[in-house]
């Protein structure tokens, strides 16, 4: 926390949230955060946020996930115990593959989501029993909070708060 | 907006259609060759040792017979001590001669179905815009009506060549089509053949493709019309009758669809029969369509005649392009691997001729369909790159060709195959004949549809 005091403007609508966050960036101040009960298309780009890289890890989990299936199915079915597969008992891997690549597939979407996920979560400082850091519940239900640093500028940004349409101002200090 | 096509473009395609045609022509000629003629070429190919190129891999293989389906099960065991034997020795070499009869014919049969079945996957994806009430996509509509103009000239040319084949010709593509094969006091008498001639005679056949090809063009006709009479009107009357007509046409298109390709595909192989067939050409059709879609588009845009065509519209196509490489994929491994795994032979000995006489256009043809789209286009933002989609779209186009190819090549020219003269003058006479018909058909009406009710969500589009 850089900042001890934050102001809280609470919308109870995606549109207008979407525009007041323009109109905040546009007075080029810094939007710490906006917690929101649903995903809001375009939010990220409008608050200037960097783009996601989630894609390249998920590219690079699908690629170990096909690695992990491929060295598995070597070992199981090809090394350890010979397997004799549709009748055309080669007892190679490339010439078997056909009947792998379910698993291949398979595995690679397995790790690609699963570490996708769990990446997600840390990323975002979510884990189990983490206490949650929304600042007010109804965040969770249908409504939209964006938080704003203070740098002695209160009465300004209340105002252009209160323009935006927010539908209750609250200023937090967090110092105690 | 009007669009007029340019004369380049016009004189390009003329000229694409009479180079192809003198080519076609040429191959039908230069492939009559006689009984003593076939029997020097290969006496002399047999002396150097390697023949074609194929030829070499696999060993003493010119008297490799099994590859045309009219004998596929005669030979496993015969070509081995075969040629001493002169009445192996004719056999093989009427069966090489026919094969070369056959070229001409199969090549120009293959580059007719593939621009046909653009226009058809288009059709289809068109008559999908309407159904699902698509919100992006209305502003590249009449492209697409550009494109299914094709599809009634292009489907009676697939169907002219069948039957022309079966009756001109001497069976040329269809083995089914001889009459001796369903004779039962014929040597070429064929008992599973015969078992099929119910659905497999020539006069269902020509019967059958007509209906089709029909249901297909009085849709394309209908949404046509009222396509252009929305421009004009004031209420969305129009626009609901397409949208009824597309969800009607769409039940009639899977099942046609599927029929057509066992009828004008898989039957070249009449032994020869997979249930998931039909859906393994339809996820090539729309590839190829979607493929042209983005082309025709981004060649328009790049003329400024569709400003309101931005980079999320080429986005969504190319998505579909990836889509549906994928899905072609999905359909093409389902179908061979549960033929490899099961291992009857009846069955795979359609993969075993296509891996040992058409290595190369069988595995290239899935780098072509799969690799290289999944790796150029994964990436979102080069969905977004003109260059970069028109680079994936060739390379798709190019190994949806060669698809084809691989379905019936085998059947009918076997292990005699070359991508030659025939193959391509007859591509690049379909290639023009397909550039003149939809270009022509784009400049009679504006480029735009001007009261689809969706336009505005269409011109808004942001992804």
């Amino acid at each position: 926390m850089e900042t001890s005091k934050v102001i809280h403007a609470i919308y109870n609508d995606d549109d207008v949230l979407m525009a007041a966050v323009k109109s905040v960036k546009a007075k080029r101040h810094h939007i710490e955060e906006i917690y929101t009960p649903f995903p809001v298309h375009g939010l990220d780009k409008a608050m200037g946020l960097a783009p996601t890289r989630i894609a390249i890890a998920a590219f690079m989990y699908g690629c170990v996930g096909l690695a992990v299936a491929t060295l598995m199915m070597n070992f199981i079915m090809i090394e350890d115990w010979p397997q004799n597969i549709g009748g055309k008992p080669s007892f190679s891997y490339l010439e078997n593959m056909p009947a792998f690549v379910p698993i291949m597939f398979e595995l690679t979407v397995f790790f690609a989501a699963h570490l996708m996920v769990i990446t997600f979560y840390l990323r975002s400082r979510m884990w189990p029993f983490k206490k949650a850091e929304n600042p007010d519940p109804r965040t969770t239900d249908d409504h939209f909070l964006m938080e704003i640093a203070v740098h002695g500028n209160e009465k300004e940004l209340h105002d252009l708060l209160s323009e935006t349409g927010a539908v209750e101002i609250n200023v937090v200090d967090n110092t105690h | 907006m009007e669009y007029k096509i340019s004369n380049r473009l016009r004189l390009t395609a003329i000229i694409l259609m009479v180079v192809g045609l003198l080519g076609v022509g040429y191959g039908f000629i230069t492939s009559n060759k006689s009984f003593a003629e076939v029997e020097t070429m290969l006496a002399n190919e047999s002396h150097h040792g390697s023949g074609h190129g194929e030829a070499a891999a696999h060993g003493e293989e010119t008297h490799q017979v099994e590859a045309v389906s009219h004998d596929a099960h005669a030979s496993e065991s015969a070509h081995g001590e075969g040629h001493e034997v002169v009445d192996e020795h004719t056999k093989h070499v009427n069966h090489v001669m026919h094969a070369m009869h056959n070229r001409p014919w199969s090549a120009f049969y293959v580059a007719a179905f593939f621009f046909m079945m653009i226009a058809l996957g288009a059709l289809a994806f068109y008559a999908l815009q309407y159904v699902s009430q698509s919100g992006w996509s209305p502003l590249v509509l009449r492209v697409m009506e550009g494109i299914t103009a094709y599809l009634l000239p292009g489907a009676l040319i697939v169907l002219a060549i069948a039957v022309a084949s079966g009756t001109i010709g001497h069976y040329n593509i269809f083995v089914w089509m001889n009459p001796d094969m369903v004779d039962p006091a014929s040597a070429d008498f064929d008992k599973l053949v015969a078992g099929k001639k119910g659905w497999l005679n020539t006069w269902g056949f020509a019967i059958r493709g007509l209906i089709f090809i029909a249901g297909w063009s009085l849709y394309r006709h209908f949404s046509r019309k009222f396509s252009i009479a929305q421009d004009k009107a004031n209420d969305n009357k129009n626009f609901k009758k397409i949208f009824r007509i597309s969800a009607g046409f769409l039940v009639f298109f899977l099942y046609t669809e599927s029929m057509m390709s066992w009828d004008w595909i898989m039957s070249v192989d009449p032994h020869w029969f997979s249930t998931l067939f039909g859906w393994y050409v339809l996820a090539g059709m729309m590839v190829c369509g979607i493929t042209v879609i983005a082309f025709i588009t981004l060649y328009l845009k790049s003329k400024g005649l569709l400003p309101n065509v931005n980079d999320s519209h080429i986005h969504d196509l190319a998505k579909f392009m990836f889509a549906f490489s994928i899905f072609w994929t999905y359909l093409w491994f389902s179908q061979f691997m549960l033929i490899w795994y099961s291992n009857i032979p009846e069955e795979v000995t359609y993969f075993v001729t296509r891996i040992e006489d058409y290595k190369l256009p069988f595995f290239g043809m899935l780098a072509m369909n799969f690799i290289f789209p999944l790796l150029l286009l994964m990436n979102s933002d080069y969905k977004r790159v003109p260059w970069f989609v028109v680079m994936a779209g060739v390379v798709i186009l190019g190994g949806h060709y060669i698809d084809i190819f691989n379905m019936i090549m085998p059947a009918t020219v076997g292990d005699q195959w070359y991508i030659g003269i025939p193959e391509i003058a007859s591509l690049l006479f379909f290639a023009g004949l397909f550039i003149f018909i939809v270009f022509t058909a784009l400049t009679k009406a504006p480029l735009v549809q001007t009261r689809n009710p969706f336009i505005k969500e269409s011109e808004h589009f942001h992804y």
